[in-house]
């Protein structure tokens, strides 16, 4: 039971951030960070990734504060892990398939015997 | 030799106050909140559901004894397809054991008074109805004809037949299982007696935990890939239309990331009664009770890795199949290990061949060679030749029919008495048990040759060369659906004939069987104290009562 | 402790709980279980999009810049705001404060997320019918990419309605816990209601908090989109 009662200052405090973040995120949102290409073929984009890290700290906060997650039993904890988890897992081996499906090419006999090359290698 | 006898100094049955004579007429069921009746409102639903089903499967059946088809059109066996499999699927597998036995026991052996959330109890069946009712709608206003399995862009934008409503009604009756999950999950961390650790509960509670985390976890994915399709057909838009840039495939993904977990949802329940079964009627505890309990969380979290493998075919990546084909490979490795656990529980145990023990034995068989054919499916090589086959189609019964419907008959047998207060003939029982077990063989065997030697499945018409084998899974099925109907019968006249049954005609180890039968409304007198391990039996056959 | 004492104004214990703490955690835990199963629900939405946003990048992008950032930017702050005055509602009935005080926050939280709602139905959503930009009823672009302009509108469309219809069902929910509040049900032993309603509140403002980079800010928007 979070009998702990968060005081309205770190409320506040927290709010302002979260306002804070939201503007940063729209600001960068205007500005060209680049990309950094990977392999042949696919980059990361980073404009991408600033606005999903800022999601992800505004997320935290309002977890760790807002919902009292900070304050709470280990069992919370693990049921918002699993919660997360699995759609990690909904994400990443779907992505394994429908990014992946052009990567092998049309079998050719001899490539029975020799390993796929990956269009990277 | 052993019948259960009736503990001559047991008072009559309903003589004293109890769930079911507590309050009477239709307002005090309907508007209950008692786990007990409301188990008992899912019992008549999912029956009632379980034999439209059958339905669907016997007109099937009939069908498939000329190679030309004997009965209907190939689109209505179309229809006859998709019925069968929905209904049963969702409205009859899903919850049988978690909805019936799962809410009438969870708080009862646990040695709690109700579950955490009874109200969401009664709204969890209540929208189970909701979804019955735009389900059979559906189906009698023509049916629907894309498979169990909704495969886009023909449900999408090519059917027909009374998608919507179906889809509808698999949707809403998610939320279903998700209550139900829900309540499972807080009931079993919140409410357990005082003295009943994890690793003193009955391993029956562990798979309603482990069947309640796919629950959670899996069926909302499923609800918007129902969404999504019906968001389609409605709209007319391309979510899954290739000719739009929509990927049919992110259907099949959405619907499988909680179709394949499901069959487990099907199955761990199963696996939960016959741990009880097992040890009841050997009179032993079980063999390795932690490694069993673990088995089940692993068969949980594990499941929710393979689901590429129905995929296997459908122009997938090979690299996820390959991925798939790997995982898919360790989650038989909990259930193996389950099946080794319940053998060499029965090893030297003190062995009795009453009804549930029957049910629970063609279990441990049945499930072991669907549970071994589903390697086969599991290499991606020899999954190309068999996907599509009635090799699949066999090997999924061999575990839903053989498997999970074994092991919910084995447990309405072993608690009937608990819920009823009354003893059903068990002459009778263990006759259709055989019955059954006969039944399912001929229906299924010959399915896994006709699949191997090329039998598509969902094929209204097929070669000659393979009446033979089609015949005689007929013939079997007509036996099956004999040995279905005689529990039937029985059940319900022992519901008014059959003899008192006392607290404990079984002499089997466990909380619920500490209350009178039926049990009083509240459960306990007084929360009781667990001091012992789970399946406490000492090898010496237990006196009754 | 205060388990076994009823006020005049907290509820009895309900029979299959033995203490109120108890019953406190169960009513905790539940909701907390419910979330996982909507991270499980949105997250199927959010997997479509992220897919296809992968696989029609360009198309994507073009639709992103026809939504106003101004609008999103502002509605996500409205959000965060309600999010506050939930927590402070709660605050208040922790620390015994007087029942107006919840009620002005709850009321507050009602209103912010009213205008959330008024923001997005009477300004964006009326602005993309005129515009031509809903599929399946009215969708007149026909510029480059428009097979997976149409694409991205289905997903902009079914999800923000579907965390919409979650944010009626929150003020639904808020309007009886105000109720609730009215007939001075809550003080500092008896706050659960509301503490897990806000659970639930904050969770429907974190998938906003994500809805709005996905939707409106990821698609280079340095390239001079409004």
């Amino acid at each position: 039971m979070s009998e702990h009662i968060v005081p309205v200052k770190n409320y506040v405090a927290v709010f302002l951030s979260l306002l804070f973040l939201t503007g940063l995120t729209t600001k960068v949102a205007f500005i060209d960070l680049g990309q950094t290409a990977i392999g042949k073929t696919h980059v990361i984009d980073w404009n991408t990734v600033a606005a999903l890290v800022i999601a992800v700290v505004k997320m935290l906060l309002v977890v760790l504060f807002f919902m009292h997650v900070k304050y709470s039993p280990g069992l919370t904890r693990l049921v918002i892990a699993a919660g997360f988890f699995w759609l990690a897992i909904m994400i990443a081996l779907t992505l394994s398939d429908e990014l992946a499906r052009g990567w092998t090419g049309t079998p050719q006999p001899w490539s029975l015997l020799l390993p796929i090359f990956h269009p990277y290698l | 030799m052993s019948t259960a006898v009736a503990d001559v100094h047991e008072v009559p049955v309903g003589s004293h106050v109890n769930y079911l004579n507590a309050s009477y007429g239709i307002k005090s069921w309907l508007f209950t909140t008692d786990h007990k009746r409301i188990a008992l409102l899912y019992l008549a639903s999912i029956t009632f559901m379980f034999f439209i089903g059958g339905t669907a499967a016997v007109l099937m059946r009939i069908h498939l004894i000329e190679p030309q088809g004997a009965l209907v059109q190939p689109e209505t066996y179309n229809k006859l397809f998709s019925i069968h499999g929905i209904v049963m699927v969702f409205f009859f597998l899903v919850p049988s054991i978690p909805a019936t036995l799962g809410n009438f026991l969870v708080p009862m052996m646990i040695g709690a008074r109700d579950l955490a959330f009874p109200k969401l109890n009664l709204l969890s069946w209540y929208v189970y109805i909701v979804g019955a009712i735009f389900t059979l709608y559906a189906i009698i206003s023509g049916g629907v004809d894309t498979g169990w399995t909704f495969y886009t862009p023909f449900s999408s934008l090519y059917s027909q037949t009374h998608v919507i409503a179906t889809a509808l009604g698999v949707f809403i009756t998610g939320f279903s299982s998700i209550l139900t999950g829900l309540n499972f999950i807080v009931t079993i961390h919140k409410m357990r007696a005082p003295g009943m650790t994890w690793f003193r509960l009955p391993l029956f509670i562990w798979a309603m935990y482990a069947t309640s985390v796919i629950f959670i976890l899996g069926t909302p994915v499923v609800a918007i890939a129902m969404f999504l399709v019906g968001l389609e057909r409605l709209l007319h838009v391309g979510i899954f239309d290739p000719a739009v840039g929509g990927d049919p495939l992110l259907f099949q993904h959405l619907f499988w990331f909680y179709s394949h977990p499901a069959v487990y949802i099907m199955i761990l329940p199963a696996m939960g009664v016959i741990s009880e079964l097992v040890t009841c009627f050997a009179k032993k505890r079980i063999f390795g009770y932690s490694i069993v309990a673990f088995s089940s969380m692993a068969i949980a979290v594990i499941s929710f890795l393979v689901w590429g493998h129905h995929m296997f075919v459908t122009g997938q990546s090979v690299y996820a199949g390959l991925i798939f084909s790997v995982l898919s490979f360790l989650v038989a490795i909990p259930s193996a290990i389950k099946v080794f656990n319940w053998t060499s529980t029965l090893y030297k145990g003190s062995i009795s061949y009453e009804a549930p023990m029957l049910y629970a034995l063609g279990f441990i068989g049945l499930f072991t060679m669907g549970g071994l054919t589903g390697l086969f499916l599991a290499s991606l090589a020899t999954d190309v030749h068999l996907s599509g086959t009635y090799f699949i189609v066999a090997h999924f019964h061999y575990i839903m029919v053989g498997g999970a419907v074994m092991g919910y008959l084995g447990g309405i047998h072993f608690w009937w008495p608990k819920i009823t207060g009354r003893l059903y003939p068990d002459a009778w029982a263990r006759f259709a048990a055989l019955v059954v077990f006969v039944g399912f063989n001929l229906t299924f065997f010959p399915q896994f040759m006709l699949g191997y030697l090329g039998m598509p499945r969902r094929y209204a018409v097929y070669p000659e060369e393979f009446q033979v084998l089609n015949v005689m899974s007929s013939a079997g099925a007509s036996i099956l659906g004999v040995g279905y109907l005689i529990p039937l019968i029985y059940l319900i006249w022992s519901m008014r004939y059959g003899p008192a049954a006392g607290p404990n005609p079984w002499g089997a180890r466990g909380l619920e069987w500490e209350t009178p039968s039926p049990p009083p409304t509240e459960n306990f007198e007084e929360i009781p104290v667990v001091t012992e391990e789970a399946y406490n039996y000492t090898g010496a056959r237990q006196t009754l009562g | 402790m205060a388990d076994m004492v009823h006020t005049a104004h907290s509820p009895a214990l309900v029979h299959q709980f033995e203490t109120k703490e108890q019953q406190h955690d169960a009513g905790s835990l539940g909701m907390w279980v419910f979330l996982a199963t909507e991270i499980m629900f949105f997250g199927g939405v959010f997997m479509s999009y992220i897919v296809y946003r992968a696989l029609h990048l360009e198309a994507f992008i073009q639709g992103s810049h026809f939504l106003d950032v101004t609008f999103g930017a502002t509605n996500t702050a409205v959000l965060i705001c309600s999010s506050l005055t939930m927590a402070l509602a709660i605050n208040a009935a922790q620390t015994g404060k007087s029942k107006s005080t919840i009620i002005t926050f709850l009321g507050l939280t009602m209103l912010l997320g009213a205008a959330f709602l008024f923001i997005k139905f009477a300004f964006e959503w009326t602005h993309d019918w005129t515009e031509g930009l809903v599929p399946g009823l009215h969708f007149t672009y026909s510029g480059p990419h428009a097979p997976g302009v149409e694409l991205f509108f289905c997903f902009y469309f079914f999800m923000t309605g579907l965390h919409a219809l979650h944010m009626v069902i929150g003020l639904g929910i808020l309007a009886t816990l105000t109720v609730m509040a009215y007939r001075g049900r809550f003080n500092s032993d008896y706050y659960a209601p509301l503490e897990v309603s806000g659970l639930y509140w904050h969770f429907v403002d974190i998938v906003w908090i994500f809805l709005f980079p996905l939707l409106y800010l990821i698609g280079g928007r340095y390239g001079g989109g409004h």
